[in-house]
């Protein structure tokens, strides 16, 4: 047990550059908290799962409205409006009218639906056709269907509307698109109470985190004692803490998308069996990979933001006494 | 090394663990500070070891005014220092020669520089058979030892120790003494809070006794 003079004992410490330092110790501190992680397999698991699914809940109603106001969005007709001529009125004056109107500067096209093609394509459409060969005259009158231009508001669609209804000969005209507007000013509001109860969940994972991380710090404070009387700095100590955080994070932002893909992966069939039922090719918006990369990188932040608020609360407090 | 000028610490409750210290502690030299319990030895160590502040005098280390070591630079000049505590203070979560690599790890040395001198240190302790173990399933005088090989690994100029002999039994003890004895001779410059006055005769070092917080010269004298 002679002392060992050879060249290991005797040069003084020497450190390596400090960016590699810098590098090496965040790699190694990593590793060291992801070990940590799954030492504790369980309770790992539940604060993931808590966070994945404080993020996946906002995540999936927004998409949710995002597929309902696609769905809205594909009436692109949703402004168009049904103009019905006088019964007396002839196909000639109807085209008159249709050609004046298209001529308008708030109206992009107007399309004629004669009386005589209206009843050919109810007669197909109804299934009544034997029936309504009795009729001896054509109790549909000629139509016209007005698309308004792009550039319109909804007042001045509205008061496009009372112009034309004013016409002579017109006999009435009908808006059946009301609800479409009142829908979208109730996706508005869902879209802002979605985002005021996203923030208060996204205040939730932060003390879900500061919570755990505060209990790892009280567990570990001898190890920090320990830590700092050997010359530790408070970065030192705090870097292995914000590592945990920003696993959690991770961790639950990547738990939070699987959620919200088993949840799309459920809806699929009842949207394929209501799509069938409308004879449309509705399809279902999923997530883009910005929104995705979007939940892993907030359940990220927040992981490190609620373990940097912990870890910059507790660390000065523990002193070796 | 270590120079203490007029030093006192008194504590919140207005009790004065030290009083007008004044000492001088040459580089390479190994003293001893005895006392009771309660003299003022482990206050002395605290305040080199800037776990404590003193409330009057000054104290210096290695050319270094203390007072002038700002909060954050404290880790840093720790580092300068090597500790052994009576209780070890190893961390029982890992094995020896994670324990033993601690400071490296902390002052950032590379991985395979560290192995090395964390094999090089332990073998000075006689235990680098037991690298591998967890530190609980050793005696106390091994324990201690692990906690020496800490203490030197980063080749620290001063030790400080406060009663590394506490626990042990008295062939230990004199074991521990001879393994700080030999770091004495390749110019490591130990203070060793003990009262095992019997142990520290038998090494004949310089010994410096505290009384109430206050130097005891007649005893001094007698040693010099």
């Amino acid at each position: 047990m002679a002392v060992t003079r050879n060249a290991d004992a005797v040069a003084p410490v020497r450190a390596s550059g400090p960016l590699k330092i810098w590098a090496a110790r965040h790699v190694s501190t990593s590793i060291g908290a992801l070990g940590r992680l799954f030492r504790q397999p369980f309770s790992s698991l539940m604060i993931v799962l808590v966070i994945a699914v404080t993020l996946a809940l906002p995540a999936s109603i927004n998409l949710l409205i995002q597929n309902a106001r696609s769905l809205s969005g594909s009436w692109d007709d949703a402004f168009d409006f049904s103009v019905f001529l006088r019964q007396e009125l002839s196909v000639k004056d109807a085209e008159a009218l249709q050609k004046l109107l298209a001529q308008r500067a708030d109206v992009d096209a107007v399309d004629l639906v004669t009386a005589d093609a209206a009843l050919a394509e109810f007669k197909r459409q109804s299934g009544f056709g034997g029936a309504l060969e009795q009729l001896t005259d054509n109790p549909l009158p000629n139509t016209l269907t007005v698309r308004p231009g792009a550039g319109n508001t909804v007042a001045s669609i509205s008061l496009l509307q009372e112009e034309i209804g004013n016409l002579p000969e017109v006999d009435f005209v009908q808006i059946d698109t009301d609800w479409v507007q009142r829908f979208h000013a109730i996706l508005d509001i869902a879209r802002q109470a979605i985002l005021i109860g996203a923030a208060l969940l996204g205040l939730a994972i932060v003390v879900i985190i500061g919570n755990t991380i505060r209990l790892d710090i009280e567990n570990r404070r001898d190890e920090i004692e320990v830590t700092k009387l050997l010359g530790a700095s408070n970065a030192f100590v705090r870097r292995p803490f914000l590592w945990g955080g920003f696993w959690y994070g991770l961790f639950g932002g990547l738990m939070a998308l699987a959620l919200v893909f088993v949840g799309l992966h459920l809806l699929e069939a009842p949207v394929a069996r209501l799509a069938g039922l409308y004879q449309t090719g509705l399809r279902m918006t999923l997530l883009s990979l910005t929104e995705a990369a979007a939940i892993v990188g907030i359940g990220v932040f927040l992981g490190l933001f609620g373990s940097w608020v912990t870890t910059a609360r507790h660390m000065r407090r523990i002193e070796p006494r | 090394m270590i120079q203490l000028e007029n030093v006192s610490k008194r504590y919140p409750g207005g009790q004065e663990a030290l009083s007008g210290l004044d000492l001088v502690v040459d580089k390479g030299e190994m003293v001893f500070i005895t006392g009771h319990s309660g003299a003022g030895k482990s206050t002395l160590l605290r305040l080199i070891a800037l776990i404590e502040r003193p409330t009057g005098g000054q104290v210096i280390v290695d050319n270094q005014n203390t007072r002038r070591v700002k909060r954050r630079r404290i880790p840093a000049y720790r580092r300068q220092i090597g500790m052994v505590f009576q209780d070890h203070k190893l961390l029982y979560d890992r094995p020896v020669a994670d324990n033993v690599a601690l400071p490296l790890i902390i002052a950032g040395v590379r991985h395979r520089d560290a192995i090395r001198r964390v094999r090089a240190a332990l073998d000075q302790v006689g235990l680098l058979h037991k690298e591998k173990q967890n530190p609980q399933t050793l005696s106390a005088g091994e324990q201690q030892r692990v906690g020496i090989a800490r203490a030197i690994v980063t080749r620290p100029k001063l030790l400080i120790a406060d009663e590394p002999t506490g626990n042990l039994d008295p062939d230990l003890s004199l074991e521990v003494m001879r393994i700080f004895r030999r770091f004495n001779e390749v110019g490591v410059t130990l203070l060793i809070a003990s009262h095992d006055i019997s142990l520290i005769d038998r090494l004949g070092c310089r010994r410096v006794a505290l009384e109430e917080g206050r130097l005891q010269p007649e005893e001094q004298d007698l040693w010099l």
